[in-house]
């Protein structure tokens, strides 16, 4: 039955950790502040009241081994979500998902698996600075055998969580809290949001907005913005960052002839620069103008509200984008 | 009882008053929404910076962490800079760009605070390398909480100061907590300064609200580094009388602080400076009217740096990418 229920995306992320551990007995939650609103908002909440300290683990300050040991019960058959409130903190975690988590398989010849989700909070703004501020999507989508996924609205939240316990690998799930507090539609039942497929969330002939995470929501403002003026844009949800959809990236493009990437992340040899490359490689003769990137500068995140201002783009960023390459 | 000269009972009681008048001075701020930054008050931690900076000499080098109000000002750093970074102005030590958790002052040996858990240790750690590679007789304090004892770096870095023995002091200020958990959820046990010892490094639990216990403690740990048989791990009991985060931990409307009213109360007792003020006066070191005279100066330089702070601008928005590289200039 067609329901129609709306859901907060930080609510949805909650209800997909409460289905999976209700049915797979071998999820588990760890990391820092899971029973702490101030870290993780409430995407945890119930979850210690009603499945225990055993499977609801607030952890000491300790990234490395809390993600370690996450890998290490994904290697011996369970299916860990190791949370990092700020993916800044999982940076003392990088040897766990990059040379063990990600490279075990193939190392191993494919005689075992890692099916852990890395979940990594993106928490910006509010003059928190250059440690608390980072989006870094790309450093992991660099990294083979590491899967990531960008959810951008309620139901991806909840469906990409849900497929990311479900996959045999580790998946990386990067949110961003500016999204938490977004409201839409989420199907009570359990289900999947495939890993690897992008979708079209506005469908437009003259230029594509290919965006990732929060900056699909400014693409979508920008499309309306462009709208009054006549141009019509196509809004293409990355949604997973690594493996990317490049068929309907490919598609897209074609159609429109012309590209504008908006990722929240640093510009040089960002995820906006892989995109653009694919674009480049496999569809060079279909780009009617130059492309544009809509990223970050390469500058750590400022404190001063007075610099962050200028610092994370905003769909008026994306809108001279568009501008750009279509009188180009 | 050990008579100590009037002149170092004033500078330290004076140190001691500037932070925490410094530290309440923000509070308003704080909830007005004129600071957005991020702080971390250093509200009843007060005894430790200004008794382990005490026996410092300016070329000396400390590292801090997210709460590190003290430690700046204790080492020598101005105010007028620390209350202008705070407001995320051009005229604050780090021109705005770093706010409260990012505190800076090379020339007086403050190299640096960052609110990464325990970064900063390996770094104070490299800091005292520096120093016995160059024997330059230089010793490094590094500042961190409780909390930083989970995190692995500590213990590489125990270790390799012993090995190398470094000229480096290991500062713990455990309050108990660890932003929402508890020391005992933390650790099996509370008695963090036994960390030092299986790395044969000398360590100590000292009363970190009793400013003249902090000092004998810093002096003779820092004089041991000094003549090369550091390093020392020094764990200080103390207990924070704000928020893990602002001044109540309530500024997000979530109501986060899980500290027993009991508890609190009973540090509030134990508050280090009206400690100190009791023993200076009833032990006749130094009289009231030296103290009204020493908390005068405090709350005007307060006043100073405040109005300073919010009178400076803010950074141009032309020079966001200024200090990405050291040798790059404005654009
Ligand atoms: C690597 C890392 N993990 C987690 C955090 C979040 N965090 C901020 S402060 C803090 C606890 C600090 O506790 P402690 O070291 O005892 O210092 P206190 O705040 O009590 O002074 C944590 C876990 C962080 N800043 N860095
Ligand atoms: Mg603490």
């Amino acid at each position: 039955m067609f329901t129609n229920r709306k859901l907060q995306y930080s609510l949805a992320i909650n209800e997909a950790l409460h289905q999976m551990m209700e049915s797979d007995p071998s999820v588990f939650l760890i990391g820092q502040g899971v029973k702490s609103p101030w870290y993780v908002g409430n995407t945890a909440q119930g979850l210690l009241e009603r499945f225990g300290v055993e499977r609801v683990i607030d952890t000491p300050v300790s990234e490395n081994a809390m993600t370690g040991a996450a890998v290490g019960a994904a290697i011996s058959g369970m299916k860990p979500v190791v949370v990092h409130p700020r993916i800044d903190f999982m940076l003392y975690a990088f040897d766990p998902i990059i040379n063990e988590a990600a490279n075990w398989c193939y190392m191993n010849g494919g005689k075992a698996s890692v099916p852990v989700v890395i979940w990594g909070i993106i928490n910006r703004g509010g003059e928190q600075a250059a440690q608390h501020s980072q989006a870094l999507q790309a450093l992991f989508a660099h990294i083979p055998g590491l899967k990531v996924v960008m959810p951008s609205t309620p139901y991806d939240a909840k469906g990409l969580m849900i497929a990311a316990i479900k996959d045999d690998n580790p998946v990386v799930y990067i949110d961003d809290r500016w999204l938490h507090t977004l409201e839409g539609e989420v199907p009570e039942e359990v289900y999947e949001v495939a890993i690897g497929k992008a979708v079209i969330r506005r469908e437009g002939k003259d230029v594509t907005m290919a965006a990732t995470s929060y900056m699909v929501h400014n693409a979508m403002r920008a499309a309306e913005e462009l709208a009054r003026d006549g141009i019509s844009g196509e809004v293409l949800d990355i949604r997973t960052v690594k493996p990317l959809d490049k068929q309907l990236l490919l598609a897209s493009v074609k159609k429109t002839g012309r590209l504008v990437v908006a990722d929240g992340g640093w510009k040089t040899c960002g995820i906006a620069a892989e995109i653009l490359a694919i674009v480049l490689e496999e569809a060079f003769g279909y780009i009617k103008s130059p492309v544009v990137r809509v990223t970050l500068p390469d500058v750590p995140a400022p404190a001063s509200s007075a610099l962050e201002k200028v610092y994370y783009p905003d769909s008026g960023s994306i809108v001279q984008a568009v501008k750009k390459v279509l009188s180009s | 009882m050990k008579r100590y000269p009037k002149n170092f009972l004033r500078k330290l009681y004076k140190t001691m008053i500037r932070m925490r008048f410094c530290e309440e001075s923000l509070v308003e701020p704080i909830l007005n929404g004129e600071v957005g930054c991020p702080v971390h008050l250093y509200s009843g931690e007060e005894a430790i910076a200004a008794g382990i900076c005490a026996s410092l000499k300016e070329t000396d080098y400390i590292f801090g962490n997210h709460r590190s109000h003290g430690h700046f000002l204790a080492k020598g750093g101005s105010m007028n800079e620390l209350a202008a970074e705070i407001y995320c102005k051009e005229t604050g030590c780090s021109r705005g760009r770093g706010g409260s958790m990012h505190l800076i002052d090379p020339d007086v040996g403050m190299l640096g605070s960052a609110p990464i858990v325990a970064g900063t240790i390996s770094l104070a750690l490299g800091a005292a390398l520096a120093a016995s590679i160059r024997k330059d007789n230089r010793v490094v304090v590094s500042f961190f909480g409780d909390g930083a004892t989970g995190e692995g770096v500590l213990y590489e870095s125990l270790n390799f100061s012993a090995l190398k023995k470094l000229p480096i002091v290991f500062a713990c200020e455990n309050n108990l907590y660890a932003t929402h958990m508890p020391i005992q959820e933390c650790r099996v046990r509370n008695n963090i300064y036994k960390i030092g010892e299986p790395f044969c490094i000398e360590s100590h639990e000292i009363d970190g609200n009793d400013v003249l216990q902090v000092y004998e403690a810093g002096r003779e740990a820092i004089d041991k580094c000094r003549k090369g048989e550091g390093p020392v791990f020094l764990e200080f009991l103390t207990y924070r009388f704000r928020g893990h985060v602002g001044p109540d931990d309530n500024i997000q409307g979530t109501h986060t602080d899980i500290r027993p009213k009991e508890e609190m109360e009973s540090w509030l007792k134990k508050d280090p400076i009206k400690r100190f003020e009791r023993y200076l006066l009833s032990n006749n070191m130094l009289d009231e009217q030296v103290l009204d005279i020493i908390t005068q100066e405090a709350e005007k330089e307060v006043i100073t740096a405040h109005s300073f702070a919010k009178n400076s601008p803010f950074p141009d928005k032309k020079e966001l990418n200024r200090y990405v590289y050291k040798q790059e200039a404005s654009v």
